[in-house]
């Protein structure tokens, strides 16, 4: 008697080897699209979206690229987001882990096909990834102690994750610049107060960093253009018409005079507003929303510099960079605190004006000017500075480092392969499985550079024989080199990252013998 | 058969359009029914045990969850079939009743199906087999009392409870730190439950996750976390000693329920109400501020110049909370919940020693801790993990665990598992089954069989050959009449439950064995199904 069906119409169901084979390719599929970006001579590529305007992105970095692709595959999701997760963690490495993860998938396959069973795969796996994890904890360096090693360990990290993105070419004004930015925050991660600016035309190389405060915005019409030794309120208030909270006030009238007094009435409110506000004694005040013309007025016959619609990042960071409160009630003038800074001045940067603000009282936040020949190039570079600023910011409180160029994997490789050694039992070939992933992450970086890889991993390989040897793959001379001379480095917590995520989520998948589709919600065609 | 003749020769409708339905009947519907609660089995059964895979679900929106606890599959499996609708159900209820062996429940009542369709092809009458089936539970059941052994714990001899947690967690995708969760979860539940009344209740026990850092980061926390932060960038970020005022009225101008209209038709009355308007917004922070608040905790949100009063009156305060985690705040600091800023007082706030703000990784998430809490009744397990779907299934891993435990407390006795109950109550019913005369006889057998199912599937899963090494067992636990030996699924070499420390509540298997076969019973009583054959 057979079942006609248990699910309902459009569910579908993959069982046993079918539905590992789906999950499989699936999750290949995806690290193979991101492979070719890997390393400094990785690839780009062109996403379009299919919104309105098809606007256009250029991209090398693995999170942007994923996030942006439309996949229907359940694995290649699961990259997908180990991949998000990495850069929100990390903020790089996420090419890495898809990549990894992806080996390792493609290296179980292997064995399940030589008839392993998933489970002992995953133990294998495990005992992998744990040996791994402290063979690079046994050569990480830490420099923490003296501050112009630090310093020193820090540029090389920051040029280390920039050269492979467009930023390559000027990769250690760059990294100069995200070096001094992150230096500034004093070892918070929060980036929020690193602010990019961005603006086409001229070269990238001549972004540069600002010690003050950047707003893109306008100085009022008749305001003062330049102001010594202000004294800023950072204010969040309505200053259109001041509105009654009370809840169901309307205005209801029967003559012509009275809308006229009522009128008169509410001018004289934001009137009143507006001496309560110069009551604190400033000259520069900058409001989250708008200010109206009546109220700008005001302030331009006080001589006062109004600023409005500053948006709500801009209004947090100038409180944090003045050292002002954001105020909303203006009734207390002596006890609000005001923001300081030494001068706001208009500047120009290519066509536009903005508002500097130099000499603040609190040096944290700072401001980076990204120039470049157009916005696709603009949004890479605020994308890669992004990805350095992460990884400089976790690294200031991790302040463990490696070296880079497929050194890491290597070294991990080479314990992996001792443990394999030692192991008994079918979970030996998993290990070894393991191994072998990793040397696909050097692999992959000669072969994006053009090298003959075959050649070069075995002789890294050799070399690594020896204790103590700093060997990678140095891609500019197309040899294996000494990393610690290239100074090549990169963060521990990057790499660590990368390790264990992409074995979790190899291990999630591997371990699915059924895949379940529900039927696809249906939506009504807004037609 | 849709019409039918009174005495009158009149024709009468049974069945409203017939032709459009589809029926079926007698021992064809029985035997469709059994191939549907089968076929769900199946599905579940690879999920069974230490060894068991995993299932990857995409929902309707695309979102995928990769899970192995049975219930959620189930659940979000789109089951459009009858009877495997039963199934689903079956499964939710071992969920509610019991939190854990969720999986085995449906293993368990596929092979009870099984069976009975073999003594259906035998032709015995659906309702004998059922009866069958009644009396095997039964003494399955009393035979599971009688091998099960207690075992003594208090608050801080807990080791027991703790490995019966690791058992449960063990089939799970966290196993690789298994002893870690299983303590976190004994602590939380020991820590909300009543001793004296043998009673805890999971819902002090709040589960929060957070995507990002590892596995191992996983912590409990005693106290409360809140997925919020300070309503103003500019509030203090770190509390000690704080008092809260838990409030559930906004920071803004009142509100009333019945409908008005305030006119205003002269300079004067507009100028009252915005004087008013001013006071009643330094009266709310005023009252706050007057209790000797440090901490404003509110389920609304504030108007922006509330806000900025608040900050400037230096009394943080946090936004847009929750009502549930409103709740449990008000318990674990021992504070009132407040709905009006009139019926604050000094004794209705509540007390926690530390509540700072926390961020994570590079993006700005916060979230707020509030600990050494007045009362510590109430706990958070706050999970770590790669991704998404890792955590959700840590979520689901975490809650079966905290209801082994909270069971255990009610219950202290445990039967030993990896299918070794399971084969002592085969054993057991199997000797019954003689001394019942008539055709139940037959019946009877058959559930000692379905029970051996499970040790089977337990073997299957885990790459053993599954009939030589149950038989293997069976023989073991006959010859030596001892119930605790199981199958090795972990090959760790021995067979002794005792040994690898494989427990399972008595109450969860009990539950086991009286729901598979409630289901089983239904499904076989059953001989009529009519049902519209497209809509």
């Amino acid at each position: 008697m057979p079942i006609d069906k248990i699910f309902k119409d459009d569910a579908n169901e993959e069982k046993g080897e079918r539905a590992r084979m789906a999950s499989f390719i699936g999750a290949m599929a995806v690290a193979d699209l991101v492979k070719s970006t890997l390393g400094p001579k990785g690839m780009d590529k062109i996403l379009q979206s299919t919104g309105r305007g098809h606007s256009v992105t250029v991209t090398n970095d693995g999170a942007t690229i994923l996030k942006s692709l439309h996949i229907d595959n359940p694995a290649a999701k699961v990259l997908v987001d180990i991949s998000k997760v990495q850069d929100d963690e990390v903020g790089d490495g996420t090419t890495s882990v898809v990549v990894l993860a992806g080996e390792l998938l493609r290296e179980a396959e292997k064995l399940v096909t030589s008839k392993i069973h998933p489970m002992t795969i995953i133990a294998g796996y495990r005992m992998a990834a744990e040996c791994a994890r402290d063979a690079l904890l046994k050569r990480v360096m830490d420099n923490k102690e003296d501050a112009e090693k630090f310093r020193s360990d820090l540029m090389k990290i920051a040029m280390t994750t920039l050269c492979s993105k467009i930023l390559s070419q000027d990769k250690e004004h760059f990294a100069e610049m995200a070096v001094d930015a992150v230096f500034r925050l004093k070892g918070s991660t929060n980036l929020e107060a690193i602010q990019i600016i961005k603006k086409p035309g001229g070269s990238l190389r001549d972004s540069f960093l600002d010690e003050g405060f950047i707003l893109d915005k306008k100085i009022g019409i008749g305001q003062p253009k330049r102001i010594e030794n202000a004294k800023i309120l950072v204010a969040n208030t309505a200053m259109d018409t001041d509105k009654v909270k009370i809840y169901g006030a309307r205005v209801r009238v029967d003559s012509m005079t009275k809308v006229a007094e009522i009128e008169g009435a509410e001018k004289e409110k934001m009137k009143d507003k507006v001496n309560k506000i110069l009551a604190h004694g400033i000259n520069c005040f900058v409001n989250r929303q708008l200010i109206y013309n009546f109220p700008e007025e005001l302030f331009a016959d006080a001589g006062v510099l109004a600023i409005e619609h500053a948006d709500f990042e801009g209004i947090e960071r100038l409180g944090l960079v003045t050292g002002g409160e954001i105020a909303s009630t203006f009734d207390n003038p002596e006890s609000v605190k005001l923001g300081h800074c030494k001068l706001i001045e208009e500047i120009m940067i290519g066509e536009d004006k903005l508002i500097h603000f130099s000499g603040v009282a609190m040096g944290q936040a700072c401001s980076i000017v990204l120039r470049g020949a157009s916005h696709h190039v603009l949004d890479e570079a605020e994308r890669s500075l992004h990805d350095a600023l992460c990884v400089l910011s976790q690294t200031v409180n991790d302040s463990r480092v490696l070296l880079g160029g497929g050194w890491p994997e290597m070294v991990m490789a080479k314990e992996v392969d001792e443990l394999a050694r030692k192991t008994a039992g079918k979970k030996s070939h998993a290990i070894e499985a393991f191994s072998r992933a990793l040397v696909a992450i050097p692999t992959t970086i000669a072969d994006n550079a053009g090298l003959d890889s075959a050649e070069l991993v075995a002789q890294l390989r050799a070399e690594h024989h020896n204790q103590g040897c700093n060997a990678g793959i140095d891609v500019i001379s197309g040899a294996v080199g000494d990393m610690e001379e290239r100074g090549i480095y990169e963060a521990f917590k990057v790499k660590q990252a990368v390790l264990l995520s992409a074995t979790e989520a190899a291990e999630m998948i591997l371990r699915v013998d059924e895949i379940i589709t529900c039927a696809p919600r249906r939506r009504e065609d807004r037609m | 058969m849709a019409l039918a003749f009174d005495e009158y020769g009149r024709p009468f409708i049974i069945l409203r359009e017939q032709d459009q339905k589809t029926r079926l009947r007698g021992i064809d519907a029985q035997k469709a029914n059994i191939a549907a609660g089968k076929a769900v089995a199946r599905i579940l059964r690879s999920s069974l045990g230490p060894k068991g895979m995993d299932k990857m679900l995409q929902g309707p929106d695309g979102d995928v969850t990769i899970t192995n606890d049975g219930a959620t599959i189930l659940e979000q499996m789109d089951v459009d079939n009858q009877i495997a609708k039963l199934m689903v159900e079956l499964s939710r209820s071992q969920d509610y009743e019991i939190g854990d062996g969720t999986t085995g429940v449906v293993v368990m009542a596929g092979a009870l199906l099984e069976q009975a369709e073999r003594q259906l092809d035998r032709g015995i009458h659906p309702i004998r087999i059922a009866e069958g089936y009644e009396m095997a539970s039964r003494v399955a059941v009393e035979h599971l009392e009688r091998i099960s052994q207690k075992f003594e714990f208090d608050v801080n001899n807990y080791e027991p409870l703790v490995q019966t947690c690791m058992t449960t967690l063990s089939s799970k995708i966290v196993n690789r730190c298994k002893r870690s969760l299983a303590e976190i979860a004994v602590k939380a539940v020991l820590a909300v439950a009543d001793l004296e009344r043998r009673d805890v209740n999971l819902d002090l026990i709040k589960v929060e996750g957070k995507v990002g850092g590892n596995l191992e980061d996983t912590e409990l926390i005693y106290g409360i976390l809140v997925d919020k932060d300070m309503s103003h960038p500019q509030m203090p970020k770190q509390i000690e000693d704080a008092h809260i005022a838990i409030l559930t009225c906004p920071f803004e101008p009142p509100k009333p329920k019945t409908k008005h209209k305030v006119d205003i038709d002269t300079v004067e009355k507009f100028e009252t109400l915005r004087k008013q308007e001013q006071q009643y917004f330094d009266e709310m922070v005023q009252k706050c501020k007057d209790v000797g608040a440090t901490l404003v905790i509110c389920q609304w949100g504030f108007d922006d110049e509330a806000n900025h009063l608040l900050m400037h009156r230096n009394l943080p305060a946090v936004r847009w909370v929750g009502g549930v985690e409103l709740e449990l705040i008000a318990i674990a600091t021992g504070g009132r919940i407040v709905p009006r800023f009139q019926e604050l007082t000094p004794e209705k706030l509540g007390k926690a020693g530390m509540v700072r703000e926390k961020s994570f990784g590079t993006t700005k998430e916060r979230m707020l801790y509030i600990e050494h809490c007045a009362n510590s009744k109430a706990v958070t397990i706050f999970i770590r993990g790669g991704n998404k779907m890792m955590i959700e299934e840590t979520k689901r891993s975490i809650h079966d665990a905290l209801c082994v435990a909270r069971n255990l407390i009610r219950n202290k006795s445990i039967v030993y598992g990896g299918g070794a109950a399971e084969i002592a109550c085969s054993l057991a019913v199997d000797a019954a089954a003689d001394k019942y005369p008539g055709v139940e006889q037959y019946a009877i057998r058959a559930f000692a069989e379905a029970l051996d199912s499970v040790p089977m599937a337990l073997a299957e899963n885990s790459g053993l050959q599954p009939i030589e090494t149950l038989s293997a067992v069976k023989s073991q636990q006959l010859k030596e009449n001892i119930p605790f030996y199981g199958i090795d699924c972990n090959d760790v070499g021995t067979n002794d439950m005792r040994e690898q420390n494989v427990f399972e509540t008595l109450i969860g298997k009990q539950q086991q064995i009286l729901l598979a076969t409630q289901v089983v019973k239904m499904i076989l009583k059953i001989d009529d199904v009519i049902s519209n054959s497209e809509y």
